[in-house]
Protein backbone atom coordinates (compact mmCIF):
# COMPACT_ATOMS: atom_id res chain seq x y z
CA UNK A 1 0.00 0.00 0.00
CA UNK A 2 1.94 3.19 -1.12
CA UNK A 3 0.76 6.49 0.17
CA UNK A 4 0.70 9.33 -1.33
CA UNK A 5 1.47 13.20 -0.35
CA UNK A 6 -1.86 13.80 0.27
CA UNK A 7 -1.98 10.75 2.75
CA UNK A 8 1.65 11.90 4.21
CA UNK A 9 -0.22 15.32 5.54
CA UNK A 10 -2.80 13.35 6.65
CA UNK A 11 -0.64 11.33 9.27
CA UNK A 12 1.06 14.40 9.98
CA UNK A 13 -2.15 16.45 10.76
CA UNK A 14 -3.11 13.27 13.19
CA UNK A 15 0.13 13.50 15.01
CA UNK A 16 -0.28 17.35 15.46
CA UNK A 17 3.04 17.47 13.93
CA UNK A 18 4.03 19.52 10.40
CA UNK A 19 5.92 18.64 7.09
CA UNK A 20 6.89 21.54 5.14
CA UNK A 21 5.34 21.91 1.50
CA UNK A 22 9.12 20.88 0.07
CA UNK A 23 9.80 18.21 2.25
CA UNK A 24 6.73 16.05 1.47
CA UNK A 25 7.93 14.40 -1.57
CA UNK A 26 10.88 13.26 0.11
CA UNK A 27 9.38 12.15 3.09
CA UNK A 28 6.46 10.62 1.14
CA UNK A 29 9.46 8.48 -0.63
CA UNK A 30 11.09 7.71 2.68
CA UNK A 31 7.75 6.52 4.17
CA UNK A 32 7.14 4.13 1.30
CA UNK A 33 10.33 2.49 1.78
CA UNK A 34 9.93 2.39 4.94
CA UNK A 35 6.13 0.52 4.15
CA UNK A 36 6.99 -2.13 1.44
CA UNK A 37 10.33 -2.79 3.81
CA UNK A 38 7.31 -3.95 6.27
CA UNK A 39 4.87 -5.17 3.87
CA UNK A 40 6.98 -8.55 3.84
CA UNK A 41 5.17 -9.43 7.00
CA UNK A 42 2.65 -10.98 4.41
CA UNK A 43 4.24 -13.76 3.15
CA UNK A 44 3.63 -15.01 6.81
CA UNK A 45 0.40 -17.25 7.07
CA UNK A 46 -1.20 -16.13 10.37
CA UNK A 47 -4.86 -17.53 9.95
CA UNK A 48 -6.17 -18.62 13.01
CA UNK A 49 -3.01 -17.00 15.34
CA UNK A 50 -3.96 -14.86 18.13
CA UNK A 51 -2.36 -11.35 18.53
CA UNK A 52 0.41 -11.06 21.17
CA UNK A 53 -0.48 -7.85 23.27
CA UNK A 54 1.91 -8.63 26.04
CA UNK A 55 4.41 -10.86 26.95
CA UNK A 56 3.56 -10.77 30.32
CA UNK A 57 1.67 -13.85 31.56
CA UNK A 58 0.95 -12.79 35.00
CA UNK A 59 -2.64 -11.88 35.69
CA UNK A 60 -2.99 -7.93 35.99
CA UNK A 61 -4.50 -7.27 39.66
CA UNK A 62 -6.64 -4.86 40.48
CA UNK A 63 -5.97 -2.34 43.03
CA UNK A 64 -8.21 -1.37 46.07
CA UNK A 65 -9.86 1.62 44.43
CA UNK A 66 -8.68 4.39 46.79
CA UNK A 67 -6.75 7.55 47.12
CA UNK A 68 -2.86 7.13 47.60
CA UNK A 69 -1.73 10.63 47.02
CA UNK A 70 -2.95 14.26 46.49
CA UNK A 71 -2.48 17.84 47.58
CA UNK A 72 0.27 17.92 45.02
CA UNK A 73 -0.73 20.80 42.97
CA UNK A 74 2.45 22.67 43.17
CA UNK A 75 4.54 19.54 42.08
CA UNK A 76 1.81 18.83 39.27
CA UNK A 77 2.41 22.32 37.79
CA UNK A 78 5.95 22.73 38.52
CA UNK A 79 6.91 21.93 34.78
CA UNK A 80 3.95 23.88 32.84
CA UNK A 81 4.96 26.06 30.47
CA UNK A 82 2.53 28.32 31.78
CA UNK A 83 0.30 28.14 34.90
CA UNK A 84 -2.16 30.60 36.63
CA UNK A 85 -4.78 30.14 39.25
CA UNK A 86 -3.04 26.79 40.01
CA UNK A 87 -4.55 25.83 36.35
CA UNK A 88 -2.18 25.21 33.55
CA UNK A 89 -2.74 27.68 30.70
CA UNK A 90 -3.40 27.69 27.17
CA UNK A 91 -4.53 30.16 24.39
CA UNK A 92 -7.94 30.98 24.46
CA UNK A 93 -10.29 28.09 22.27
CA UNK A 94 -13.63 29.70 23.24
CA UNK A 95 -14.70 32.48 21.24
CA UNK B 1 47.38 2.71 44.83
CA UNK B 2 46.30 1.47 41.62
CA UNK B 3 43.96 3.40 39.86
CA UNK B 4 40.23 3.36 41.79
CA UNK B 5 38.42 3.17 38.77
CA UNK B 6 39.84 -0.01 37.52
CA UNK B 7 38.31 -1.88 40.50
CA UNK B 8 34.95 -3.90 39.35
CA UNK B 9 32.01 -2.66 42.07
CA UNK B 10 32.37 -6.08 43.64
CA UNK B 11 35.94 -5.52 44.41
CA UNK B 12 35.17 -1.42 45.39
CA UNK B 13 32.97 -2.83 47.62
CA UNK B 14 35.21 -5.32 49.59
CA UNK B 15 37.90 -2.27 49.31
CA UNK B 16 35.61 -0.34 51.35
CA UNK B 17 33.97 -2.63 53.37
CA UNK B 18 38.04 -3.43 54.87
CA UNK B 19 38.26 0.10 54.25
CA UNK B 20 40.99 0.27 52.35
CA UNK B 21 39.82 2.89 50.76
CA UNK B 22 36.98 5.77 51.51
CA UNK B 23 33.61 6.02 49.40
CA UNK B 24 34.76 9.57 49.26
CA UNK B 25 38.17 8.43 47.30
CA UNK B 26 36.55 6.21 44.82
CA UNK B 27 33.80 8.85 43.82
CA UNK B 28 36.66 12.03 43.75
CA UNK B 29 38.23 9.15 41.28
CA UNK B 30 35.31 8.92 39.52
CA UNK B 31 34.99 12.65 39.05
CA UNK B 32 38.26 13.26 37.98
CA UNK B 33 37.62 10.41 34.98
CA UNK B 34 34.49 12.17 33.90
CA UNK B 35 36.18 15.74 33.86
CA UNK B 36 39.05 14.05 31.97
CA UNK B 37 36.73 12.17 29.65
CA UNK B 38 34.64 15.38 28.28
CA UNK B 39 35.55 14.49 24.70
CA UNK B 40 33.90 11.49 24.67
CA UNK B 41 30.23 13.52 25.65
CA UNK B 42 28.97 10.66 27.32
CA UNK B 43 27.75 12.62 30.23
CA UNK B 44 24.72 15.23 29.81
CA UNK B 45 24.69 16.27 32.89
CA UNK B 46 27.47 16.04 35.43
CA UNK B 47 26.27 16.02 39.69
CA UNK B 48 29.31 15.34 41.37
CA UNK B 49 27.91 17.11 44.82
CA UNK B 50 25.14 14.72 44.15
CA UNK B 51 27.47 11.76 44.44
CA UNK B 52 29.91 13.63 46.70
CA UNK B 53 26.98 13.85 49.33
CA UNK B 54 26.29 10.11 48.71
CA UNK B 55 29.64 8.70 49.57
CA UNK B 56 29.84 11.29 52.74
CA UNK B 57 26.67 9.07 53.95
CA UNK B 58 28.35 6.06 52.64
CA UNK B 59 31.43 6.54 54.80
CA UNK B 60 29.36 6.97 57.84
CA UNK B 61 27.53 3.81 56.81
CA UNK B 62 31.03 1.85 56.99
CA UNK B 63 31.71 3.18 59.78
CA UNK B 64 28.96 2.26 61.90
CA UNK B 65 28.63 -1.26 60.26
CA UNK B 66 25.30 -0.64 58.80
CA UNK B 67 26.39 -0.62 54.50
CA UNK B 68 23.61 -0.91 52.46
CA UNK B 69 24.24 -3.44 49.59
CA UNK B 70 25.95 -0.97 47.08
CA UNK B 71 26.90 1.62 49.77
CA UNK B 72 29.59 4.25 47.99
CA UNK B 73 28.91 3.04 44.64
CA UNK B 74 28.99 5.88 41.89
CA UNK B 75 26.77 5.46 39.13
CA UNK B 76 25.77 7.00 36.00
CA UNK B 77 22.38 6.99 35.19
CA UNK B 78 20.73 7.29 31.32
CA UNK B 79 19.30 10.43 30.94
CA UNK B 80 15.49 8.77 30.57
CA UNK B 81 15.24 7.68 34.10
CA UNK B 82 13.34 10.94 36.19
CA UNK B 83 15.38 11.57 39.04
CA UNK B 84 13.48 13.50 41.12
CA UNK B 85 15.45 17.09 41.11
CA UNK B 86 17.76 16.47 38.68
CA UNK B 87 16.77 17.63 35.33
CA UNK B 88 16.08 15.25 33.14
CA UNK B 89 15.36 15.36 29.20
CA UNK B 90 15.26 11.73 27.12
CA UNK B 91 17.70 13.79 24.91
CA UNK B 92 15.20 15.41 23.34
CA UNK B 93 14.66 19.34 23.08
CA UNK B 94 10.96 18.81 23.72
CA UNK B 95 11.21 18.23 27.31
CA UNK B 96 15.10 19.79 27.93
CA UNK B 97 14.05 21.83 30.58
CA UNK B 98 12.18 19.07 32.66
CA UNK B 99 12.66 18.93 36.27
CA UNK B 100 11.10 15.66 38.11
CA UNK B 101 9.15 15.89 41.10
CA UNK B 102 9.29 12.05 41.10
CA UNK B 103 12.20 9.29 41.46
CA UNK B 104 11.66 6.25 39.09
CA UNK B 105 11.34 3.01 40.91
CA UNK B 106 14.58 1.66 39.49
CA UNK B 107 17.15 4.79 40.79
CA UNK B 108 14.94 4.80 43.83
CA UNK B 109 15.98 1.22 44.70
CA UNK B 110 19.35 2.08 43.74
CA UNK B 111 19.46 5.07 45.61
CA UNK B 112 17.93 2.60 48.84
CA UNK B 113 20.77 0.75 48.65
CA UNK B 114 23.56 3.35 48.57
CA UNK B 115 24.29 4.43 45.21
CA UNK B 116 25.49 7.83 44.38
CA UNK B 117 24.71 9.44 40.97
CA UNK B 118 27.60 10.99 39.32
CA UNK B 119 25.09 12.57 36.40
CA UNK B 120 22.46 11.72 34.00
CA UNK B 121 24.08 9.96 30.48
CA UNK B 122 23.71 10.54 26.94
CA UNK B 123 21.58 8.51 24.98
CA UNK B 124 19.15 8.49 21.72
CA UNK B 125 16.50 10.64 21.94
CA UNK B 126 13.59 9.09 23.16
CA UNK B 127 15.97 6.07 22.80
CA UNK B 128 15.32 5.68 19.21
CA UNK B 129 18.48 4.68 17.50
CA UNK B 130 21.26 2.81 17.19
CA UNK B 131 24.34 4.51 17.54
CA UNK B 132 23.71 7.99 19.82
CA UNK B 133 23.83 10.35 16.87
CA UNK B 134 19.68 11.72 17.07
CA UNK B 135 21.08 12.80 20.80
CA UNK B 136 19.90 16.60 20.62
CA UNK B 137 22.97 17.09 23.01
CA UNK B 138 24.90 15.27 20.24
CA UNK B 139 26.81 12.29 19.34
CA UNK B 140 28.88 10.03 22.06
CA UNK B 141 32.29 9.11 21.07
CA UNK B 142 33.05 5.49 21.69
CA UNK B 143 36.42 5.59 24.20
CA UNK B 144 37.77 2.75 21.33
CA UNK B 145 38.09 4.99 18.87
CA UNK B 146 41.48 5.31 17.13
CA UNK B 147 42.03 7.25 13.47
CA UNK B 148 38.05 7.84 13.49
CA UNK B 149 35.63 8.87 15.53
CA UNK B 150 33.03 5.28 16.17
CA UNK B 151 29.28 5.35 17.72
CA UNK B 152 29.18 4.05 20.73
CA UNK B 153 26.13 2.17 19.64
CA UNK B 154 22.40 2.93 20.62
CA UNK B 155 20.24 3.70 22.28
CA UNK B 156 21.94 3.68 25.80
CA UNK B 157 25.14 5.02 24.06
CA UNK B 158 26.02 7.57 26.44
CA UNK B 159 26.54 4.90 28.87
CA UNK B 160 28.62 1.95 27.13
CA UNK B 161 31.09 5.12 26.53
CA UNK B 162 30.70 5.66 30.56
CA UNK B 163 31.55 2.60 31.54
CA UNK B 164 34.45 1.54 29.36
CA UNK B 165 36.10 4.90 29.66
CA UNK B 166 35.99 4.08 33.76
CA UNK B 167 33.47 7.33 34.15
CA UNK B 168 31.29 5.80 36.35
CA UNK B 169 31.62 2.22 38.06
CA UNK B 170 28.43 0.97 35.85
CA UNK B 171 25.37 2.82 34.34
CA UNK B 172 21.66 2.14 33.80
CA UNK B 173 20.63 1.42 30.41
CA UNK B 174 17.09 0.24 28.93
CA UNK B 175 16.67 -1.89 26.24
CA UNK B 176 13.36 -1.67 23.69
CA UNK B 177 15.04 -3.24 20.85
CA UNK B 178 18.39 -4.25 21.80
CA UNK B 179 19.39 -0.66 23.25
CA UNK B 180 21.57 -1.84 26.42
CA UNK B 181 23.06 -5.21 24.28
CA UNK B 182 24.45 -3.34 21.10
CA UNK B 183 25.78 -0.42 23.03
CA UNK B 184 27.47 -2.45 25.30
CA UNK B 185 29.34 -4.51 22.50
CA UNK B 186 30.06 -1.82 20.87
CA UNK B 187 32.39 -0.51 23.81
CA UNK B 188 33.35 -3.83 25.26
CA UNK B 189 31.23 -3.96 28.03
CA UNK B 190 28.87 -6.14 29.96
CA UNK B 191 25.20 -5.18 30.08
CA UNK B 192 21.51 -7.47 30.66
CA UNK B 193 18.46 -6.99 29.51
CA UNK B 194 15.96 -8.57 32.00
CA UNK B 195 13.07 -10.81 31.18
CA UNK B 196 9.95 -8.26 30.37
CA UNK B 197 8.69 -7.35 33.76
CA UNK B 198 11.71 -7.92 36.37
CA UNK B 199 11.77 -4.16 36.30
CA UNK B 200 9.41 -1.70 36.95
CA UNK B 201 9.19 0.84 34.23
CA UNK B 202 7.85 3.79 36.65
CA UNK B 203 9.43 7.09 35.93
CA UNK B 204 11.35 6.03 32.73
CA UNK B 205 10.03 7.60 29.75
CA UNK B 206 8.69 5.55 27.95
CA UNK B 207 9.10 4.50 24.09
CA UNK B 208 7.25 1.28 23.29
CA UNK B 209 5.22 0.19 27.06
CA UNK B 210 5.45 -3.32 25.79
CA UNK B 211 9.35 -3.70 25.41
CA UNK B 212 10.69 -1.13 27.29
CA UNK B 213 13.30 -2.81 30.05
CA UNK B 214 15.71 -1.29 32.40
CA UNK B 215 18.58 -2.83 33.14
CA UNK B 216 22.59 -2.59 34.19
CA UNK B 217 25.79 -1.55 32.56
CA UNK B 218 28.79 -2.56 33.96
CA UNK B 219 32.43 -3.88 33.73
CA UNK B 220 31.80 -7.28 34.08
CA UNK B 221 28.99 -10.16 34.66
CA UNK B 222 29.28 -10.18 38.60
CA UNK B 223 28.49 -6.61 38.55
CA UNK B 224 25.50 -6.64 36.28
CA UNK B 225 24.28 -9.59 38.85
CA UNK B 226 25.33 -7.66 41.53
CA UNK B 227 23.23 -3.98 40.07
CA UNK B 228 19.90 -6.55 38.73
CA UNK B 229 19.43 -7.55 41.93
CA UNK B 230 18.63 -4.23 43.30
CA UNK B 231 17.14 -2.70 40.36
CA UNK B 232 14.73 -5.96 39.94
CA UNK B 233 11.26 -6.24 41.84
CA UNK B 234 7.83 -5.36 41.63
CA UNK B 235 6.53 -2.36 41.78
CA UNK B 236 2.74 -1.28 42.52
CA UNK B 237 3.36 1.55 40.34
CA UNK B 238 4.10 -0.78 37.99
CA UNK B 239 1.24 -3.11 36.89
CA UNK B 240 3.16 -5.25 34.38
CA UNK B 241 6.31 -5.35 36.77
CA UNK B 242 6.31 -9.23 38.11
CA UNK B 243 5.51 -10.81 41.36
CA UNK B 244 8.19 -13.28 40.88
CA UNK B 245 10.99 -13.03 43.52
CA UNK B 246 14.72 -11.79 42.59
CA UNK B 247 16.81 -14.25 43.65
CA UNK B 248 20.42 -13.58 44.05
CA UNK B 249 22.33 -13.85 40.74
CA UNK B 250 25.70 -13.71 42.06
CA UNK B 251 25.31 -17.11 43.64
CA UNK B 252 24.86 -19.58 40.63
CA UNK B 253 28.29 -17.58 39.58
CA UNK B 254 31.29 -20.32 39.00
CA UNK B 255 28.87 -22.96 38.63
CA UNK B 256 29.57 -25.74 36.34
CA UNK B 257 28.05 -25.33 32.43
CA UNK B 258 28.99 -29.63 31.90
CA UNK B 259 26.00 -30.63 30.32
CA UNK B 260 24.47 -27.49 29.87
CA UNK B 261 22.53 -27.31 26.39
CA UNK B 262 23.31 -24.40 24.59
CA UNK B 263 21.29 -23.76 21.67
CA UNK B 264 22.91 -22.32 18.21
CA UNK B 265 20.22 -20.79 16.12
CA UNK B 266 20.80 -21.31 12.16
CA UNK B 267 19.44 -18.34 11.06
CA UNK B 268 21.67 -16.08 12.68
CA UNK B 269 24.23 -16.97 10.43
CA UNK B 270 23.37 -15.75 6.90
CA UNK B 271 25.57 -15.70 4.37
CA UNK B 272 27.82 -13.20 3.61
CA UNK B 273 28.02 -12.91 8.14
CA UNK B 274 31.02 -10.37 8.92
CA UNK B 275 33.73 -12.59 8.98
CA UNK B 276 35.07 -11.13 12.76
CA UNK B 277 31.32 -11.91 14.33
CA UNK B 278 31.18 -15.45 12.92
CA UNK B 279 34.89 -16.23 14.16
CA UNK B 280 33.87 -14.71 17.54
CA UNK B 281 31.01 -16.85 17.84
CA UNK B 282 32.74 -20.10 16.92
CA UNK B 283 35.22 -19.32 19.39
CA UNK B 284 32.91 -18.84 22.37
CA UNK B 285 30.82 -22.16 20.70
CA UNK B 286 34.89 -24.12 21.60
CA UNK B 287 34.92 -22.22 25.03
CA UNK B 288 31.60 -23.83 26.33
CA UNK B 289 31.96 -27.00 24.71
CA UNK B 290 35.50 -27.38 26.23
CA UNK B 291 33.70 -27.00 29.51
CA UNK B 292 31.61 -29.85 28.59
CA UNK B 293 28.45 -28.32 27.67
CA UNK B 294 26.44 -29.80 24.82
CA UNK B 295 25.86 -27.65 21.68
CA UNK B 296 22.88 -27.97 20.21
CA UNK B 297 21.77 -26.42 16.62
CA UNK B 298 18.44 -24.89 16.70
CA UNK B 299 15.83 -22.98 14.45
CA UNK B 300 14.44 -19.66 14.95
CA UNK B 301 12.35 -19.88 11.66
CA UNK B 302 10.43 -16.08 11.81
CA UNK B 303 14.03 -14.37 12.36
CA UNK B 304 13.82 -12.31 9.71
CA UNK B 305 10.50 -11.20 9.86
CA UNK B 306 11.38 -9.59 13.63
CA UNK B 307 12.64 -6.50 12.41
CA UNK B 308 9.35 -5.40 10.49
CA UNK B 309 7.51 -6.75 13.03
CA UNK B 310 9.33 -4.18 15.62
CA UNK B 311 9.42 -1.79 13.50
CA UNK B 312 5.55 -1.61 13.54
CA UNK B 313 5.17 -2.16 17.39
CA UNK B 314 7.61 0.14 18.32
CA UNK B 315 6.38 3.23 16.35
CA UNK B 316 2.72 2.25 16.83
CA UNK B 317 3.57 2.39 20.58
CA UNK B 318 5.86 5.46 21.06
CA UNK B 319 3.20 7.42 18.72
CA UNK B 320 0.57 6.97 21.86
CA UNK B 321 3.42 7.63 24.45
CA UNK B 322 4.84 10.32 22.57
CA UNK B 323 1.72 12.39 22.37
CA UNK B 324 2.00 13.60 25.83
CA UNK B 325 4.42 16.26 24.54
CA UNK B 326 2.17 18.95 23.67
CA UNK B 327 3.93 21.88 25.44
CA UNK B 328 0.91 22.05 27.80
CA UNK B 329 1.94 20.54 30.90
CA UNK B 330 5.93 20.09 30.67
CA UNK B 331 8.52 20.83 28.20
CA UNK B 332 8.95 23.42 25.75
CA UNK B 333 6.20 25.27 24.13
CA UNK B 334 5.94 27.13 20.98
CA UNK B 335 3.44 29.52 20.98
CA UNK B 336 0.74 29.21 18.19
CA UNK B 337 -2.73 31.42 17.80
CA UNK B 338 -4.79 28.50 18.66
CA UNK B 339 -4.39 25.43 21.01
CA UNK B 340 -3.62 23.10 18.14
CA UNK B 341 -1.47 25.47 16.67
CA UNK B 342 0.74 25.40 20.05
CA UNK B 343 0.76 21.95 19.76
CA UNK B 344 1.94 21.64 15.81
CA UNK B 345 4.54 24.06 16.69
CA UNK B 346 5.61 22.66 19.68
CA UNK B 347 5.53 18.75 18.72
CA UNK B 348 7.72 20.12 15.43
CA UNK B 349 10.02 21.98 16.19
CA UNK B 350 10.71 19.81 19.67
CA UNK B 351 11.13 16.37 18.03
CA UNK B 352 13.85 15.40 16.06
CA UNK B 353 13.70 13.91 12.68
CA UNK B 354 14.29 10.01 13.76
CA UNK B 355 11.74 10.37 16.38
CA UNK B 356 9.08 12.46 14.08
CA UNK B 357 9.62 9.82 11.25
CA UNK B 358 8.52 6.97 13.96
CA UNK B 359 6.02 9.20 15.22
CA UNK B 360 4.32 9.07 11.72
CA UNK B 361 5.37 5.31 10.45
CA UNK B 362 3.06 4.72 14.02
CA UNK B 363 0.43 7.14 13.57
CA UNK B 364 -0.07 5.52 10.26
CA UNK B 365 -0.26 1.69 11.18
CA UNK B 366 -2.21 3.14 13.88
CA UNK B 367 -5.21 5.20 11.92
CA UNK B 368 -8.34 3.72 10.61
CA UNK B 369 -8.41 1.24 7.65
CA UNK B 370 -4.58 0.03 8.32
CA UNK B 371 -4.59 -1.03 11.92
CA UNK B 372 -5.61 -4.58 10.85
CA UNK B 373 -3.50 -5.05 8.17
CA UNK B 374 -0.25 -3.48 9.85
CA UNK B 375 -0.53 -3.62 13.69
CA UNK B 376 -2.81 -6.60 14.46
CA UNK B 377 -0.49 -8.48 11.84
CA UNK B 378 2.32 -7.38 13.66
CA UNK B 379 1.10 -9.06 16.90
CA UNK B 380 0.13 -12.04 15.19
CA UNK B 381 3.61 -12.66 13.61
CA UNK B 382 4.93 -11.72 17.22
CA UNK B 383 3.49 -14.84 18.60
CA UNK B 384 5.08 -16.56 16.13
CA UNK B 385 8.30 -15.29 16.99
CA UNK B 386 7.78 -15.69 20.70
CA UNK B 387 6.58 -19.71 20.04
CA UNK B 388 9.97 -20.03 17.71
CA UNK B 389 11.89 -19.31 21.46
CA UNK B 390 9.21 -21.72 23.24
CA UNK B 391 9.76 -24.70 20.62
CA UNK B 392 13.62 -23.67 21.07
CA UNK B 393 14.06 -23.82 24.68
CA UNK B 394 12.24 -27.46 24.99
CA UNK B 395 15.97 -28.55 23.48
CA UNK B 396 18.35 -26.44 24.90
CA UNK B 397 18.93 -24.26 27.71
CA UNK B 398 20.27 -21.34 26.59
CA UNK B 399 21.09 -19.18 23.09
CA UNK B 400 24.26 -18.19 21.88
CA UNK B 401 24.29 -15.79 19.70
CA UNK B 402 26.63 -12.94 18.43
CA UNK B 403 25.31 -9.16 19.65
CA UNK B 404 25.44 -7.28 16.42
CA UNK B 405 26.41 -7.77 13.11
CA UNK B 406 28.56 -5.22 12.97
CA UNK B 407 31.41 -3.94 15.30
CA UNK B 408 31.15 0.22 16.06
CA UNK B 409 31.26 2.32 12.73
CA UNK B 410 32.41 5.74 11.76
CA UNK B 411 29.85 8.57 13.20
CA UNK B 412 28.11 10.05 10.11
CA UNK B 413 27.82 6.66 8.44
CA UNK B 414 26.19 8.14 5.16
CA UNK B 415 24.87 4.58 4.33
CA UNK B 416 22.48 4.70 7.59
CA UNK B 417 21.87 8.37 7.59
CA UNK B 418 20.54 8.35 3.92
CA UNK B 419 18.59 5.23 4.42
CA UNK B 420 17.11 4.46 8.16
CA UNK B 421 16.55 1.14 7.26
CA UNK B 422 19.80 0.18 7.19
CA UNK B 423 20.41 1.67 10.83
CA UNK B 424 17.48 -0.99 11.84
CA UNK B 425 19.25 -3.71 10.30
CA UNK B 426 22.22 -3.45 13.41
CA UNK B 427 19.42 -4.85 15.73
CA UNK B 428 18.84 -8.03 13.64
CA UNK B 429 19.98 -10.01 16.28
CA UNK B 430 18.54 -8.33 19.16
CA UNK B 431 15.10 -7.95 18.64
CA UNK B 432 13.54 -11.11 18.25
CA UNK B 433 14.65 -11.50 22.19
CA UNK B 434 12.96 -7.82 22.96
CA UNK B 435 9.38 -9.05 21.15
CA UNK B 436 9.53 -12.47 22.86
CA UNK B 437 10.03 -10.57 26.26
CA UNK B 438 13.28 -12.58 27.39
CA UNK B 439 16.40 -12.19 29.10
CA UNK B 440 19.29 -11.71 27.47
CA UNK B 441 22.51 -10.33 28.37
CA UNK B 442 26.21 -8.94 25.92
CA UNK B 443 29.72 -9.33 26.79
CA UNK B 444 33.00 -8.59 25.39
CA UNK B 445 34.57 -12.01 23.66
CA UNK B 446 37.41 -10.11 21.81
CA UNK B 447 38.42 -8.20 19.21
CA UNK B 448 37.88 -7.77 15.34
CA UNK B 449 40.51 -7.67 13.03
CA UNK B 450 40.58 -3.81 13.14
CA UNK B 451 40.90 -4.00 17.17
CA UNK B 452 37.42 -3.14 17.90
CA UNK B 453 35.37 -5.39 20.55
CA UNK B 454 32.61 -7.69 19.82
CA UNK B 455 29.68 -9.08 21.39
CA UNK B 456 28.22 -12.18 22.61
CA UNK B 457 24.55 -12.89 23.15
CA UNK B 458 23.51 -15.25 25.98
CA UNK B 459 18.96 -15.66 25.42
CA UNK B 460 17.43 -17.25 28.71
CA UNK B 461 14.12 -18.61 29.18
CA UNK B 462 11.49 -15.98 30.87
CA UNK B 463 13.04 -15.03 34.58
CA UNK B 464 15.58 -17.59 33.82
CA UNK B 465 18.77 -14.91 34.05
CA UNK B 466 20.59 -17.39 36.36
CA UNK B 467 21.38 -19.71 33.10
CA UNK B 468 22.05 -16.80 31.66
CA UNK B 469 24.41 -15.53 34.13
CA UNK B 470 25.87 -18.55 34.91
CA UNK B 471 26.79 -19.26 31.37
CA UNK B 472 28.39 -15.50 30.78
CA UNK B 473 30.35 -16.00 33.80
CA UNK B 474 32.34 -19.33 32.66
CA UNK B 475 33.04 -17.50 28.82
CA UNK B 476 33.92 -14.40 30.26
CA UNK B 477 36.62 -16.44 32.22
CA UNK B 478 37.68 -17.94 29.16
CA UNK B 479 37.78 -14.91 26.52
CA UNK B 480 39.65 -12.87 29.36
CA UNK B 481 38.57 -10.01 27.68
CA UNK B 482 40.87 -7.18 28.36
CA UNK B 483 38.93 -3.60 29.49
CA UNK B 484 39.95 -0.58 28.50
Amino acid sequence: MAVDSKTVQKVALLAKLKVDEDKVEATKDEFNKILKWIEQLNEVETQGVEPLVSVNEEHLVCREDEVTDGNIKDKILANAPESEFGYFAVPKVVE
Amino acid sequence: MTDLTDLTIAEALSAMKSKKISAEELTKAYIKKTEEGRKYNAYVLETPEVALQAAKVADENYAKGTERALEGVPMGIKDLFCTKGIRTTACSHIIDNFIPQCESTVTQNLLNAGVGFLGKLNMDEFAMGGSNETSCFGPVVNPWSKDVNLVPGGSSGGSAAAVAAKMCAAATGTDTGGSIRQPAAFCGITGIKPTYGRCSRYGIMAFASSLDQAGPMAKDVKDCALLLKVMAGHDEKDSTSSRKAVPDFTKVLGQDVKGLKIGIPNEYRPQGLNKDVEKAWDAAVDMLKARGAEIIDISLPHTKYALPVYYIIAPAEASSNLARYDGVRFGQRVDGAHLDDLYINTRTQGFGKEVKRRIMVGTYVLSAGYYDAYYVKAQKVRRLIQNDFKNAFEKCDVILTPTSPVSAFPIGDKSMIENPINMYLNDVFTVSVSLAGLPALSLPIGLSANGLPLGMQLIGKAFDEETVFKTAYALEQDAAFKRI
